[in-house]
């Protein structure tokens, strides 16, 4: 095919030209990065939290009135033990957090007591002897916290238990040749024992700010003892869930009145913990991929139609080329490849535009640099998108009957 | 000249029913890309508006460095205050109006024992707390500094707590139990939710669920009652080993203040807070050089990102989202009103003038625009129920479809297509009478 006649042809409508390589850079560019957005949020929220999720559920109590430290421990281990018989529940612990949860305590972990900067920042979760077999996790090396090592904490005591465990992940930042194993690490509080290494346990947010500790998680042998209460985690047996649920509501209650649960996040099933803890990536998520669809749409739409427009200005033309012996095809062709070269001119301003957009969108809302893959990818389907668009106006072109040179428009 | 007005449309109407299609498209484009920046607009207003513009150039938010360089973030000090400088600072009394803050959260007990008992987020604050940021009041009042001083037992509840435990009787003078300590009901605020809760920023409460209570700081303390919003003890250890210590500590918890009249008010107040951190270096507390600040409602605002990013993104891409519609619009106007050259060839040739050419034309792109925006607002009233996929919910409710909206987005539906009109118009309008003619 010929490119010199086409160039000359678009010369004459360089406004068309130009709106169409326009729409179709701009269309790269947005359609690159939310295509690059979605796979970013989707990627996150299918990230793991190395709990037994279908079997769990968790509970939010907090005691009514004042209550000491002393006495809200006795009712915690009250209510662990009644939760503990009722029907359909495997086992039950206790924590001032879990995975997902979307804040809690977090705190650095220094390697000396002198050292300022903190080698990293961890989630600290209360933990009880049962707590690893309750979610479900694994212990990759080392032993679990014996029940004479687990203690009460209050509001304002100091955090300093002798034994932890860490997750693997935590272990490597902290060690990152050797075993962490026997080795001391410093807590706010002081120094502590490193007794075992959890193979997966992710951290209690998930968004962007806590991403640089996200696996990493200090696990302490200490039970919150505090009037605003604790969170119970139960796990369930196979397909129990939702009757343990009832039930776990109704024993506790029987027992001790005084708790508050809240209305909306007393008690949820772990499905609905993750669910809002990636609510808004979801919805980021569906939101680019709808609006990615309708750009798309509409720029085809605006391909079909300009190029609509043009077939029908220049049928007297393609009416004599035909007249000159130009086959079907050929007229079929010239269109393709009009539009294949606007569609290329666009798609290189578009790639350039998306990476400018991609460094603006890093440098104020901290996202991760495009991957050239995805420039790559949105160039073929803007190419392909715009083949397809002129295929029924070029079709409708390579119709037109060499008569058409005989008559008047 | 309305007559003529009134026939470019009816001209524009029939041009645009004779490609449906093409009209369709465009119409179906500009809402498309109306409604998508309506709806993220109307998020960002609700998150980016001032929540106090009647006083926010007056109230201030002073912070000060207590525990040195090596702990700052970026040299910023923290973004609260530890217990000893708060206390500190409302002694010294040196703004008009002054108060001291934390979120706490209490439990009621139904009279009725067959209610459960629920819990009510609130705050502990001194009583300058209502004047100063101007708390409506539907029975009663706020608490007297007499009462600060006396650690009096009062509460102010909110109407909707009023409503539910006295059923929105006047309930001033009444007793009230929260965690089992009696307290004397002194006025029932009317409903006041500021959002962003320019003063609690520092616990995340920013778009929390509206407090139902509040009680005097000094009871507060009186009581022990634990702070129900953020600890920051930074890395400076010196964090207590229980309540004392850690009162005593330098622990960050309570958002302080303060109301200031004019810039010569704020200078002073600011010389203030210098010469205090100086005091508590010559005293030995501080061993660094006085690192304070000043912020109004806005900045404090800016500072802490009230906007959330999410918020941000969604409009920048929305916005992209309507240049492309409207690049869209121009190209397919451009095909319309080219392909008809030789109507408008006949029309010049007839005596038509070029302004008529335009006035037709661009009479034609209103009414497109006037379609496209009624299905824009169609669209986002559709999308306003969406919003809450995209927001958090806190966040997702704020936005709202109101007249002023509705009336936005039509205004730029019209706007955006008669600009976008101008090119294609020009086009046409540069048609020659005789090349036309000729050529046909």
């Amino acid at each position: 095919m010929e490119i010199k006649p086409i160039l000359a042809a678009l010369r004459q409508h360089k406004a068309g030209t130009i709106l169409i390589a326009m729409q179709i850079a701009l269309t790269l560019a947005i359609v690159c990065n939310a295509l690059f957005i979605i796979q970013q949020r989707v990627a996150h929220l299918s990230e793991p939290t190395g709990i037994d999720e279908p079997n769990i559920f968790v509970i939010q109590n907090e005691w009514v009135g004042k209550v000491t430290s002393a006495e809200a421990d006795a009712k915690l281990r009250t209510d662990l033990d009644v939760l503990r018989r009722v029907p359909g529940v495997q086992d039950a612990t206790t924590s001032n957090s879990y995975p997902l949860r979307g804040g809690g305590w977090d705190d650095g972990v220094r390697l000396s007591a002198e050292q300022i900067e903190d080698t990293s920042d961890a989630t600290i979760y209360f933990a009880d002897e049962r707590f690893l077999d309750t979610l479900g996790l694994k212990l990759a090396a080392g032993r679990n916290f014996r029940a004479d090592e687990i203690q009460p904490m209050s509001t304002r005591d100091r955090l300093a238990p002798p034994v932890i465990m860490v997750t693997r992940a935590l272990a490597d930042k902290l060690f990152p040749n050797g075993s962490a194993l026997g080795k001391t690490v410093y807590l706010v509080g002081g120094p502590a024992t490193i007794v075992g290494v959890v193979d997966l346990l992710q951290a209690q947010s998930v968004a962007r700010w806590a991403s640089n500790f996200a696996y990493r998680s200090v696990i302490v042998p200490r039970r919150m003892a505090i009037a605003e209460g604790a969170f119970y985690i139960v796990r369930t047996q196979p397909g129990q869930l939702e009757p343990a649920m009832r039930a776990a509501r109704k024993a506790l209650f029987a027992d001790n009145p005084r708790r508050v649960w809240d209305e909306r996040e007393g008690i949820l099933s772990f499905a609905e913990v993750r669910s809002a803890a990636y609510e808004s990536d979801r919805g980021m998520a569906v939101l680019m991929g709808i609006i990615s669809l309708v750009l798309l749409a509409i720029t085809a739409a605006g391909i079909v139609g300009l190029t609509s427009f043009w077939v029908g200005q220049r049928r007297r033309q393609i009416g004599v080329r035909r007249a000159l012996g130009a086959t079907r095809g050929d007229i079929l062709g010239y269109f393709m490849t009009e539009n294949l070269l606007i569609s290329v001119g666009g798609a290189v301003a578009g790639a350039l535009l998306a990476i400018a957009m991609n460094l603006w969108l890093v440098t104020r809302f901290e996202m991760h640099r495009l991957s050239l893959l995805y420039v790559l990818a949105g160039v073929l389907l803007l190419l392909l998108l715009g083949q397809g668009a002129v295929l029924a106006p070029a079709i409708r072109a390579s119709k037109v009957s060499p008569v058409e040179a005989t008559r008047s428009v | 000249m309305s007559g003529m007005f009134a026939h470019n449309l009816r001209l524009g109407a029939r041009s645009l029913r004779k490609n449906p299609v093409l009209t369709a498209l465009m119409v179906m484009a500009i809402g498309f890309g109306v409604a998508a920046s309506m709806i993220t607009y109307a998020v960002f207003r609700a998150v980016s508006g001032d929540p106090i513009p009647q006083k926010s150039s007056r109230l201030f938010v002073p912070m000060i460095d207590n525990r040195g360089p090596q702990y700052n973030n970026a040299g910023e000090p923290p973004d609260a205050l530890n217990y000893t400088d708060a206390v500190a600072l409302m002694k010294a009394h040196q703004a008009k109006r002054q108060t001291v803050l934390f979120a706490v959260r209490l439990s009621v007990m139904p009279e009725d024992a067959q209610k459960a008992p629920f819990k009510v987020p609130g705050y502990a604050a001194t009583g300058d707390f209502f004047p100063m940021f101007d708390v409506p009041f539907q029975y009663g009042s706020g608490w007297s500094a007499a009462d600060d001083e006396a650690h009096a037992p009062v509460i102010v509840i909110s109407r909707s707590l009023n409503q539910k435990l006295f059923g929105g009787a006047n309930s001033v003078g009444r007793e009230i139990v929260l965690d089992d300590q009696q307290y004397r009901i002194v006025g029932v605020a009317d409903q006041w939710d500021p959002k962003p809760r320019f003063f609690d920023m520092f616990s995340g409460n920013a778009y929390s669920e509206p407090s139902q209570v509040y009680v005097p700081f000094n009871r507060a303390m009186d009581l022990k009652i634990e702070t129900a919003g953020n600890n920051n003890c930074g890395g400076g250890g010196k964090r207590g080993d229980d309540r004392e210590g850690w009162l005593h500590g330098q622990c960050v918890w309570i958002s302080p203040w303060v109301e200031l009249d004019g810039a010569a008010d704020v200078a002073r107040y600011r010389q203030f807070l210098t010469s205090y951190a100086d005091d508590q270096r010559r005293a030995g507390r501080f061993n660094w050089a006085p690192n304070v600040r000043l912020r109004d409602v806005l900045s404090w605002l800016g500072y802490k990102h009230a906007v959330p990013p999410e918020s941000r993104i969604a409009l920048v891409v929305a916005v992209g989202f309507f240049v492309i519609c409207l690049v869209n619009t121009i190209g397919l106007l451009l095909a319309k009103f080219m392909r008809r050259s030789s109507e408008i060839g006949v029309r010049r040739a007839l005596g038509a003038s070029r302004g008529d050419i335009y006035r037709q034309f661009l009479a034609e792109a209103g009414m497109v625009g006037l379609a496209g925006g009624l299905l824009g607002v169609v669209l986002t009233g559709v999308g306003m129920l969406g919003v809450g996929l995209v927001f958090a919910p806190e966040i997702a409710h704020l936005a709202r479809l109101d007249v002023s909206l509705v009336s936005l987005a039509l205004l730029v539906a019209i706007a955006a297509t008669v600009l976008a009109a101008f090119y294609p118009t020009w086009r046409a309008a540069q048609v020659q009478p005789a090349w036309q003619l000729k050529s046909n």
